[in-house]
């Protein structure tokens, strides 16, 4: 993976200082709340309901164990002994002292990291696919394409201060797994006909408020013109996108205001200027970043080990996890690794202390040294030899990291939800796991095949609600009790979609049966092998919403009662936020 | 007291702004040095252009194209930021300094804080009238918060990687070789 140099150290330390400046500034009171608020937000640093709330850059989702031991350490020495991987590829830690922030930034700086630019209106952490490298249907490998916009984008004086935040994806295979059409910008890395490398570029997807699908702006733009295409959009966008509403200030609303048309024409003027300029990328400099993405030494191997059958015939856990969370390597006798963070009853996303460090070592047993965090919150070991993964199943298994339910029902997506973030409605994790407990039997899961299903705890749709195939939204009603909203249809990947909202909301109990109800339309409705997607694309809303709202939900006379029972023990605070 | 060129130095011009009774067509301009809303430049630019020495300011959502023919008649271009979440002005900069090829002196004024003035200076700012209720000494510490940049800018036109040698994964090289 890529390792800072010099220049990459110096400017992180420097962060780190001018931080502590600022932090120090704040708490002698020099610096008003509103005035430290889009500092620290350029920090990753929230004012959350407990507390203070960091979100640490995962450039691209990748980490080496060396910096996973760190982030065991951040969870020990500052927090409550766990840490949040989130569905942006990054970790965040909610429990936090304003204090202890500069303290924690020296720290990741050792090991190469740092918190910049995770919130705040700019340009935030890269995201990609986190099979990059070594996945089958690689085109391009997109890791030093990121990190080449990692650094681009990294302190760029004349984005700072964006109408919004900014969110760049890319991905480099013929199936994108980095949704790169629910981004600002979606790149995918491809090769024309001469096999020259270059990217199609999409503009103005993004979920939230007014969730869109990107649209192509350029088909191929040659990789020497990635970062002078970038800066000319994000120009056009610092200059006209709105300002004077914060719903409606992302670049997908500029686009859809001029039409994808004029704000390429716009673009491309802006272009012309600096196209061929200094800003042009070098061979040289592709290849230097690229040369931190080699290869490993790769052992000859073949597929096929009979150990491996032997086992699986006898271990009906380890067959399932084979089947769901082992994924396919492009070297043979390799494999990649999916380790679960979705254990029914824990919250999605969430490791402890002992986890990571279990996790780092397992990486440096059996996967050379490094982990990719998913986009749907799960962890990857990209380079495991085949031979290894009983051992490394047994291993993973004593710390419950091997739940095999990776593109199942249970592999839920949440954002945290109304106990720790001031925006949600409601609660997400204490759905997410009464969900995920209700369908924890895994023969059912396994017959209902491959679903997603995404929980935002309000509309600005950190959890991806409206690309999940079932996707669910906590709502704001007078009542300020908790309500959802179900929506069916949405998807990510090459053929993404928008969900779309069934009808009516439920109550925080009915909407296991909710999710109940639509399974058995599709168990009735299913021809052969059909995925859950597909059903509902072929025979449309109407006969899910008709068998969900046909009959009564049986209701709860302990209703609030039964809430706390839910609620887990660790969080001893009350699972309401300040605002209810 | 404003920074111009990293010093703090006694500001010499005054910024006229528009009250709500007053009109750009018929607002009286001081004389002596005064920095001008565009609107009072585009409207009275005939007596403006008279003058030896004059500025004009500009809001951010002004376009600094509307001066193409006129970045040569000013002493002084000044941005106001009306609060510091406003970024229009550091493209409104870029602009002025890179495609309108303004060469003087191109100031920050209004809602101007000390940790936005490396940003500033990056884009072309060489003047900076910080907030009066805050300590411009301390603003001009902003200007030093980095010592390297990745990327191009007016004040930088080489990307990093195009100025210096930069190492590769030596266990490449390696292999390579």
């Amino acid at each position: 993976m890529y390792r800072y140099d010099d220049y990459d150290q110096h400017i992180v330390n420097e962060r780190v200082e001018q931080f502590r400046d600022q932090v120090r500034r704040r708490l002698s009171g020099e610096l008003k709340e509103e005035e430290f608020m889009p500092l620290r937000l350029q920090n990753g640093l929230y004012m959350q309901i407990h507390g203070y709330m960091l979100r640490i850059a995962v450039p691209y989702g990748l980490v080496s164990s060396k910096q996973m031991r760190m982030f065991a350490h951040i969870a020990r020495t500052y927090d409550r002994g766990y840490g949040h991987f989130t569905t942006r590829q990054n970790i965040q830690f909610n429990w936090l002292r304003l204090q202890d922030i500069p303290n924690i930034l020296a720290d990741l700086a050792s090991v190469e990291m740092h918190a910049i630019q995770t919130s705040g209106n700019c340009v935030r952490n890269i995201t990609s696919d986190e099979y990059a490298g070594v996945a089958q249907d690689e085109v391009v490998d997109p890791r030093p394409y990121a990190e080449v916009l990692r650094q681009w984008s990294t302190f760029h004086p004349e984005f700072a201060y964006l109408p919004r935040k900014f969110k760049i994806a890319i991905s480099g295979g013929q199936q994108d797994r980095a949704a790169i059409y629910a981004h600002d910008i979606g790149l995918a890395a491809t090769r024309n006909a001469q096999g020259e490398i270059g990217f199609r570029v999409l503009v103005g997807g993004g979920l939230g408020r007014t969730p869109i699908i990107g649209s192509e702006i350029c088909e191929f733009v040659p990789w020497q013109h990635l970062l002078t295409y970038v800066e000319s959009i994000l120009r056009i966008y610092n200059q006209y996108g709105r300002r004077d509403n914060k719903y409606k200030a992302r670049i997908k609303i500029l686009v859809k205001a001029l039409g994808i048309d004029e704000f390429k024409r716009q673009v491309e003027a802006d272009w012309a200027d600096i196209k061929n300029g200094p800003g042009t990328l070098t061979a040289e400099e592709v290849e230097r970043v690229a040369s931190f993405f080699i290869d490993p030494d790769y052992e000859t191997l073949t597929d096929h080990d009979s150990k491996l059958s032997e086992f699986k015939a006898d271990s009906r856990s380890f067959s399932n996890w084979m089947l769901r969370n082992v994924k396919p390597h492009r070297v043979p006798g390799y494999a990649i690794v999916v380790l679960s963070l979705k254990k029914p009853g824990e919250t999605p996303g969430d490791a402890t202390t002992e986890q990571m460090e279990v996790i780092a070592d397992l990486a440096d047993r059996y996967s050379g040294g490094e982990v990719r965090i998913t986009h749907q919150q799960n962890l990857v070991l990209a380079d495991v030899r085949q031979k290894d993964l009983i051992r490394l199943w047994q291993e993973a298994s004593r710390h419950e990291l091997t739940s095999p339910n990776i593109g199942l029902l249970t592999d839920i997506i949440s954002c945290p939800g109304a106990e720790f973030c001031t925006l949600a409605n409601a609660r997400s994790i204490p759905l997410a796991k009464a969900i995920a407990e209700r369908f924890e039997d895994l023969d059912f899961q396994h017959d209902i095949g491959e679903i997603t299903l995404n929980i935002s705890g309000c509309v600005n749709a950190c959890g991806q609600h409206h690309i999940g195939n079932i996707g669910i939204t906590g709502v704001e009603k007078k009542d300020h009790d908790e309500w959802y909203q179900v929506s069916l249809g949405g998807a990510e990947g090459n053929d993404s979609s928008i969900g779309k909202i069934i009808g009516p909301s439920f109550t925080f109990h009915q909407v296991p049966e909710v999710i109940d109800r639509l399974l058995q339309v599709y168990l009735r409705e299913r021809i052969e092998a059909e995925r859950f997607i597909d059903t509902v694309r072929r025979i449309g809303q109407a006969p899910f919403k008709e068998h969900v709202y046909a009959t009564d939900f049986i209701t709860e006379d302990d209703d609030i009662a039964n809430k706390h029972v839910v609620v887990p023990a660790q969080y001893s605070v009350p699972y309401y936020s300040p605002r209810f | 007291m404003i920074i111009k060129n990293r010093t703090i130095v006694a500001d010499e011009w005054t910024v006229l702004r528009l009250s709500e009774q007053d009109s750009p067509e018929t607002v009286a301009v001081p004389a002596g040095k005064v920095i001008v809303p565009l609107q009072v430049w585009l409207q009275q630019r005939d007596a403006l252009q008279q003058r030896s020495e004059i500025g004009v300011w500009l809001a951010t959502d002004e376009r600094p194209e509307v001066l193409k023919e006129d970045v040569d008649k000013f002493s002084v271009i000044a941005v106001n930021f009306p609060k510091f979440s406003d970024g229009r002005g550091y493209s409104i900069a870029y602009n002025l300094r890179t495609r309108l090829g303004f060469s003087g002196e191109l100031r920050a004024m209004g809602d101007v804080l000390r940790d936005q003035l490396f940003y500033m200076q990056r884009v072309g700012f060489d003047a900076f009238a910080p907030r009066p209720d805050r300590s411009i000494e301390d603003a001009l510490k902003g200007l030093s918060d980095f010592s390297d940049v990745y990327q191009t800018s007016f004040d930088q036109k080489q990307p990093l990687f195009r100025r210096v040698q930069r190492k590769g994964n030596p266990a490449a090289g390696l292999i390579d070789e």
